[in-house]
């Protein structure tokens, strides 16, 4: 084990017990953890950065900063533990925290990194992320030294509004080798002829007009998508014409996002993990009677849900318990799920105990769309008092909408998926034969927030520095919004799905 | 392995652009989220500015979204911009549309916050100094308090020992229920420092001309001011005047909800506002700060004129800085103020802001206050 010198010894032998109890007893299996301890203001910082404090320099970072110290201030949140997804992973505890606050941090975060390590979401991270955000750091800096923080910092702002427009699957999609670029030598074909012949066989004109043919075709090639893409910013560091630092700042901001999004889309599996395993340990290895009542006013703080808010955590942690019972008992499979008898149906137990194996391959395999989709079931929805709510625009209030478990379910679905963002693909490089950029919004039934759209237009411009255009729908019609610069329009269009 | 100070860049630079010294460009995309705090009676705004840089995305009113707790369909969960939150640690204040929070904040931290986001200076009191009280440690325990200052411990002994005198504990099912009686918070021990007297004597236009929306932005604005008084001196007094033709004075609730009609004399007001100080507030003992607030349509070139003379000879030479608000309204020439910058332009006592709409409001107390006057 290694140590940042400043954690005391009780705190080490501490983390040592924790450490064994979580790999021997429990058989969680993480990657090598640095504990850091940090007073709240390094820890307010290091939380602004995202968990990587050599990050580049950037305003953003400041009002993370300043939301964070701020609600620490006045005693509305504390930041317990930070975690980084890093082979060895660092794990940061908060000075002044009490004994028992510190037994539940440890506890959590093996798990997390636990999760990190083996869920199959992870798998493509960069397991060196933090020695990379400081080489992010590092160029960035060289790019502020030689152009200006002005500048370079404007069009970190442009890149970040266009941060989303990734395909989180693409990491694991076997892409094929680059297409047929075999022929495309960039030479003329030219006739076979005798050097005296040359200038009658293929005339200078001639060759001039092929060459530019050629060229232009290949812009075109090179401009289009052969298919429409997700991982628009791919599309755009290839094909944009950027200078290469520019090109430089929009490929680190891609790659970081690439990083941080497995989290995002794990939130509710990472932190119910997380928040199971250190409620077990604890309960069951760590605690001595005396702290039991401390450790349950921790743990109902993080369990606490605002009324009518959603928790991850909470449902988290209550869905893997649900997990495990229902395969303790044998509460899945075809049989099961055949019973008629609400009755029979929830005092059924075959005794199995496959629960625990359950969770741990869950953790390995699902993402939080896969897991509510597979494992929410009509029961738990009702133990857990869920609902739909929607915005009632005549009243101006938000309104419980139903009960119905499909309809949570769905819209359950619907928020995670893509994080309820919209789908947005690039279609055309060479839009109108004129190199305009033409994206395609995938229609879902909700119509994009314009006003934001058309800023997102705004960014894309700088970037493309051609008129970029999306097509979308408002309502029943087809709505293409162009942006070319000085002035946003929109005609009707023929929208077709793609 | 961290950089201290790296962050204080960053905070910099975020801190520009909320007041809008760089950037410009970003300035649209600024939300006020704040935490909301209860001062007494008083419902106050810790501002927590934002900025979302734009983004393809749905209006969450477009979707709607999923949620537990108890409640039928139909029931309402929440109102406007307030949609039902996340749950968790350290997650309050995330996202937009979470609920405001309610923080319980002292005059004291309120005023750090102006301080820090308005970079207002000290100010130099002068008169008689007397003994009056300070905070210090949270060594002391009481009864009430804020929920941030709960002591957890000490509130669930308590409810142990009610429930077992009473006889609801069962050692068998050994739960324990902390009523508000039981609740015991943090509090702090007192200690000693020198005050200063001010007066504030806070002038209104109510004419048909000043609508809801000038009194609301005037009531926001006053408070701010009285916080960082407040702050800055330990015995405060606040006077209010209402006019529009003739001038009276009123306790705090009346003037913030008088409505007029007719014509304005502004001159009333200040006759008035000289009478009070002249008689109570002796220059030796007290620090005075008179703040006017109108739209300023006043009736008369004339009466403009008998105003100057009044500031000139009575007001200004005996307060701290006087100081004008000029709230737009639809109605208002709003000329006043441009007399008044025309008789005091070099006198740095004399303070001018005019007030365009809410967002204008951090802009001029940094205006009135920021002379450190």
């Amino acid at each position: 084990m290694r140590f940042i010198k400043s954690i005391p010894p009780h705190i080490r032998d501490l983390i040592g017990n924790i450490r064994s109890v979580a790999q021997d007893k429990y058989g969680l299996d993480f990657f090598e953890t640095i504990f850091e301890m940090v007073d709240y203001k390094t820890m307010n910082e290091i939380a602004a950065f995202g968990g990587f404090p050599t990050r580049y320099p950037h305003w953003r970072f400041g009002m993370e900063y300043d939301q964070l110290s701020k609600s620490h201030t006045y005693g509305l949140s504390k930041i317990y533990e930070m975690v980084i997804n890093n082979d060895p992973s660092y794990a940061y505890l908060l000075e002044g925290n009490n004994l028992v606050d510190q037994k539940t941090v440890i506890s959590h975060v093996y798990a997390h990194v636990d999760f990190f390590k083996n869920n199959y979401y992870f798998s493509k991270t960069n397991r060196n992320m933090v020695d990379e955000m400081a080489n992010h750091g590092a160029r960035m800096r060289r790019y502020v030294d030689k152009h200006g923080i002005e500048k370079v910092e404007d069009f970190v702002d442009t890149c970040l509004s266009l941060e989303n427009l990734i395909d989180y699957h693409a990491p694991f999609i076997e892409r094929r080798g680059a297409e047929d670029d075999s022929e495309d030598d960039g030479e003329v074909p030219k006739f076979e002829a005798k050097s005296y012949m040359e200038d009658y066989i293929n005339p200078d004109e001639f060759l001039e007009e092929q060459k530019q043919k050629l060229e232009e075709q290949r812009e075109r090639k090179k401009k289009v998508p052969s298919e429409p893409q997700r991982d628009i910013l791919r599309f755009l560091i290839d094909q944009a014409p950027l200078e290469d630092w520019e090109a430089d700042i929009l490929s680190m901001i891609r790659e970081e996002a690439y990083y941080f999004a497995p989290q995002r889309q794990t939130k509710i599996m990472n932190e119910g993990w997380a928040s199971y395993w250190h409620s077990k340990i604890l309960t069951e290895e760590i605690l001595d009677d005396s702290e039991i009542v401390d450790f349950a006013d921790i743990h109902s703080g993080v369990m606490a849900t605002p009324q009518g808010g959603f928790n991850p955590y909470k449902v988290g942690i209550e869905l893997y318990r649900h997990i495990e019972e229902r395969w303790n008992q044998g509460k899945f499979g075809k049989e099961w799920e055949e019973i008629d008898d609400m009755e029979r149906k929830s005092h059924w137990d075959k005794q199995l105990g496959l629960g625990r194996d359950k969770i741990f391959e869950v953790r390995k395999l699902y993402n939080d769309v896969t897991f509510i989709d597979e494992f929410l079931t009509e029961e738990f929805v009702r133990e857990q008092n869920l609902f739909t709510y929607e915005y009632n625009p005549k009243q101006d209030t938000w309104e419980i909408a139903s009960r119905q478990f499909e309809q949570i379910k769905e819209k359950l679905l619907r928020r995670l998926t893509n994080f309820g963002e919209p789908f947005i693909f690039v279609k055309d490089g060479n839009f109108r034969n004129r190199a305009e950029l033409l994206l395609h919004h995938k229609w879902e039934g909700t119509p994009l927030q314009m006003d934001q759209a058309k800023e997102v237009l705004e960014s894309l411009e700088r970037v493309w520095k051609r008129p970029v255009n999306l097509e979308t729908r408002f309502e029943d019609e087809g709505l293409l919004m162009s942006f070319d610069g000085d002035e946003h329009t929109h005609e009707s269009w023929d929208y077709e799905s793609i | 392995m961290a950089d201290l100070g790296k962050i204080k860049q960053d905070h910099q630079r975020f801190k520009q652009i909320v007041r809008g010294k760089i950037k410009d460009n970003l300035r649209k995309y600024m939300s006020e989220g704040e935490l909301t705090g209860r001062q007494g009676k008083d419902t106050v705004k810790v501002p927590v500015p934002r900025i979302d840089l734009p983004r393809f995305k749905y209006g969450d009113k477009n979707t709607g979204g999923v949620g537990s707790g108890e409640g039928e369909v139909g029931d309402i969960i929440g109102r406007g911009d307030e949609a039902p939150g996340e749950g968790g640690p350290g997650e309050a204040g995330e996202g937009e549309g979470d609920k405001a929070l309610e923080v319980d904040v002292t005059y004291e931290e309120l005023a750090e916050i102006m301080a820090e986001e308005l970079e207002l200076p000290n100010i130099e009191p002068k008169g008689q100094k007397t003994i009056e009280t300070t905070d210090t440690e949270y060594t002391d325990i009481r009864k009430t308090g804020p929920e941030s200052l709960r002591h957890f411990k000490r509130t669930f002994k308590e409810a142990l020992k009610r429930q077992i005198a009473s006889g609801e504990y069962d050692p068998e099912d050994p739960v324990v229920i902390p009523i508000k009686e039981d609740r015991r918070y943090r509090a702090p021990e007192e200690d000693t420092q020198p005050e200063s007297n001010a007066v504030i004597l806070y002038m209104m236009d109510v004419s048909g001309s000043m609508g809801d929306e000038q009194k609301e932005i005037v009531r926001i604005e006053s408070f701010w001011i009285d916080t960082w008084l407040r702050h800055q001196y330990t015995g405060i007094e606040t006077r209010y005047i209402i006019h529009d033709a003739t001038a009276k004075e009123v306790d705090r609730h009346t003037f913030f909800h008088t409505r007029e009609s007719g014509g304005t004399m502004i001159s009333s007001a200040y006759n008035l506002a000289c009478e009070i100080l002249e008689e109570e507030y002796p220059v030796s003992e007290w620090n005075v700060y008179p703040f006017h607030f109108s739209d300023g349509d006043n009736w008369s070139v004339d009466d403009t004129k008998e105003c100057m003379k009044i500031l000139k000879e009575r007001i200004v030479p005996r307060s701290n800085m006087f100081a004008y608000g000029q709230v737009e309204s639809p109605y208002g020439s709003g000329q006043f103020i441009k007399d008044l910058g025309e008789h005091f332009a070099d006198q740095e006592r004399v303070t001018l802001s005019e007030i365009e709409n809410r967002d204008g409001i951090y802009d001029s107390i940094q205006e009135f206050l920021g002379k450190g006057l």
